[in-house]
């Protein structure tokens, strides 16, 4: 929901049913929908009692329950007046379903937070070895674990090594405590309170999330891991996440999200800022699985420095809708930008997600990799907007987008916005729409593979190139997805 | 011991004109052990016998049958038939973008077979038939017949047909767009194979050329949808003297 991609948007192009295959009327079964496998719910008498609605109250409440020093407070009442004057995107998806009356803004689901996973309430730490992590962490793929629980971190480690290298991986409540310097000076500047109207929101409301430091020449060589998860029904889950990358260090952030299924919808509204410094790199990579009940309407934003490379990986393969354009500002010359995307739409779902890429110094770089699925339905849209700024001499930028519809049925649109302010640049667009085959299908099948398996390996292939990007484990937890979201796709 | 029988088989066609009968009433035997060359001019209906024996869904049998050991063909789905032992090598293998031939042949085999195949066993396997094929180790890493050349996309085909075993392989004019080496290649790899003596052939051509490789014990020519001769391997040598004019008069062109 970031960055004032909010320009008027073209006109839709959905793809002329003549270029889809007619797949559909051979395969009824098409309606059907992969089963969601974390769609359960914990019981907890502290959702239950949560108030709903947003009020100035609410927000002083969050805020005296957390401690916080005044500016704080301020800066939050802020944000709720800036959410209350801004008027709701009329661009992108349908938002008319979010009722914010019905909001539970803020679940304390335990007192104290945890550094073992045995000190956790029992039903939280179920949830959490049902969903892999802590079995993550003792093989050792992750450097640091964050598990956020509604509207708090309940779980937090960092590996000893990294820590007396003087890294900081702290949720973003304690950062706020015991780092008031870094945080007072980082804190909503790269998304302002009056951003957008989620970020104002966010910065309202915000709780929770992760505060990343790396220090100079420092290598974080193992990913850093936080996992979000949302329990209560009419959940709005608002974490807030800064990174700041110094110069010529490198961390590989990498965050997952699920919800349970319920009937009525839940909010996930996040801001993330990240700083890259001169000569620093830093990969963000999200795996969003949150069940189709879950409006994902989320900021993020980098600030690449001299010399600095910002990565963002994007895979979007839950939620009801998400609209989602991680940016990158190259401020300093030679900066790079990357963003990845894979978005997959099934029945019910809308992703309008992309990316924007900001050039400011000269002799910046950026690419755009978009891949989005459709089926069942499903309306995958890719929504960028790449911008070089006078003065960006000898700036370059790729966008390459590429859909994949599985039935005739789904939707595939493209909204590729471009604003150059400088003669001296190199662009480039491609864009394409392609369909299952009934030839790539049948060759698949004539080899053995039953009609299910040969979509998911062809779907697999087509996401690929961003696949391959990704740490074995996550590339491999993604074609699982996927392959849950094709099964019962097809006969 | 296996059985292929196509019975006075009937086969259509929807095209914009509306539909077309393609096959007229086929019937073919073929036997572990035997090869079949099936020949015949340019929209006779060749290829829709090789497609219609797959189960490719363009293709509508308005009657006839097809059974394999008894057990009906054509009840099946696409991936059955495959499971149960038919092979059909393309005149024209789809690309499939993304994905690694290592991984392609590996689940496919698995699917084959019902169970992954040994580790250690199968690289060694893919690897000596490869190099049996002349194709590059590298292939492997490639996608499934991306950028392949006419050539290499054929000898991917057989090498598929040498890794998965099937037990009747229908090569559908593997040998067309094949230079000379290349076509030896080939067809050492189909006689490699059929020399296990588990396998029977069903080679569809349009020319005599791959005949001098691989060795028909039958040969059918196919006019216009029907059988219009059969006979042993010196139908071929006549046909390659005469060509199909004399079969000219009943072959009104046909798309197919």
């Amino acid at each position: 929901m970031t960055d004032q991609v909010d320009q008027k948007p073209l006109t839709p192009t959905p793809v002329p049913e003549s270029v889809i295959s007619d797949i559909l009327e051979k395969n009824p079964e098409l309606e059907g929908i992969g089963t969601y496998q974390y769609g359960w719910a914990d019981k907890n008498e502290a959702s239950a009692n949560a108030r709903r609605g947003l009020s100035e109250e609410v927000v002083r409440d969050i805020s005296a329950k957390k401690n916080e020093p005044e500016w704080m407070l301020d800066l939050r009442l802020k944000g709720l007046k800036y959410f209350d004057r801004k008027p709701m995107p009329s661009w992108g998806a349908d938002l008319s379903g979010i009722d914010f009356d019905n909001i539970k803004y803020f679940v304390r689901s335990t007192e104290k937070q945890a550094n073992t996973w045995e000190d956790l309430p029992e039903d939280i730490r179920n949830t959490y070895e049902k969903l892999g992590i802590p079995e993550a962490e003792r093989a050792r793929l992750v450097s640091g674990v964050a598990a956020q629980y509604e509207s708090e971190v309940v779980y937090h480690q960092l590996r000893e090594d990294l820590e007396r290298q003087g890294v900081i991986f702290l949720d973003t409540d304690t950062a706020l405590r015991e780092h008031p310097e870094i945080f007072k000076e980082y804190f909503g500047s790269i998304i302002p309170v009056g951003d957008n109207k989620f970020a104002s929101l966010n910065t309202a409301v915000w709780s929770g999330g992760s505060f990343v430091y790396v220090p100079k020449g420092v290598h974080v060589e193992i990913p850093l891991q936080a996992y979000f998860r949302i329990n209560t029904e009419n959940m709005g889950q608002f974490e807030r996440t800064l990174i700041i990358a110094d110069e010529g260090s490198y961390v590989h952030y990498i965050e997952g999200c699920t919800a349970p299924i319920y009937t009525s919808d839940s909010l996930h509204s996040a801001v993330v800022e990240i700083v890259v410094k001169k000569n620093a790199r830093v990969r963000y990579t999200t795996i969003q699985n949150w069940s189709n009940n879950v409006y994902n309407l989320v900021t993020k934003r980098a600030v690449a420095h001299e010399g600095a490379t910002m990565e963002w990986i994007d895979g979007n393969i839950g939620s009801k809708v998400t609209m989602k354009y991680p940016a990158v500002y190259l401020v300093g010359e030679h900066a790079k930008g990357e963003t990845l995307s894979i978005a997959f739409a099934g029945e019910g779902q809308h992703q309008d997600t992309g990316s924007k890429m900001v050039h400011i110094a000269p002799n910046t770089k950026s690419s755009i990799i978009s891949k989005s699925v459709a089926r069942g339905g499903g309306r995958a849209a890719y929504r960028g907007l790449v911008q070089v700024r006078e003065g960006a001499k000898n700036s370059a930028n790729t966008v390459r987008c590429d859909a994949l519809l599985v039935d005739t049925i789904s939707r595939s649109d493209t909204y590729p916005y471009v604003d150059i302010r400088e003669d001296d640049v190199t662009m480039g667009h491609e864009a394409t729409v392609s369909k299952v085959s009934e030839e790539q299908l049948f060759y698949l099948m004539s080899r053995g593979m039953p009609e299910d398996e040969a979509m998911a390996m062809i779907v697999r292939g087509f996401i690929e190139p961003i696949a391959r990007e990704l740490p074995m484990e996550y590339a491999l937890e993604l074609n699982r997805l996927i392959e849950l979201q094709m099964e019962g796709a097809v006969g | 011991m296996s059985t292929l029988e196509i019975k006075d088989l009937y086969v259509s066609i929807v095209t914009e004109q509306g539909s077309k009968q393609i096959l007229k009433g086929v019937s073919l035997t073929i036997r572990t052990g035997e090869t079949h060359a099936i020949m015949g001019p340019n929209g006779s209906g060749k290829s829709t016998l090789a497609s219609t024996i797959a189960g490719h869904p363009r293709y509508t049998v308005d009657s006839g049958s097809i059974t394999l050991d008894g057990e009906d063909v054509l009840a099946m789905s696409v991936d059955e038939r495959a499971r149960a032992g038919l092979f059909l090598a393309m005149q024209y293998p789809v690309e499939v973008p993304g994905v690694t031939m290592t991984n392609f042949l590996r689940t496919a085999k698995t699917a084959l077979d019902g169970k992954a195949p040994s580790l250690r066993h199968w690289t060694k396997d893919v690897k000596q038939a490869m190099s049996q094929l002349r194709i590059d180790a590298d292939f492997a890493q490639r996608n499934v017949n991306e950028g392949f050349s006419g050539g290499e996309k054929k000898r991917v085909e057989i090498l598929q047909l040498e890794l998965f075993r099937p037990r009747f392989a229908i090569l559908d004019e593997t040998d067309s767009g094949l230079d000379v080496d290349a076509l030896k290649v080939v067809s050492e790899g189909v006689n490699r194979e059929h020399a296990k003596g588990e396998m029977g052939t069903l080679l569809i051509t349009h020319y005599t050329r791959i005949l001098r490789y691989i060795k028909p014990d039958f040969v059918h020519v196919f006019v216009d949808g029907r059988i219009a001769e059969e006979g042993g391997p010196e139908l071929a040598d006549r046909l390659e003297e005469e060509g199909y004019d004399r079969f000219a008069a009943a072959t009104p062109a046909v798309e197919a």
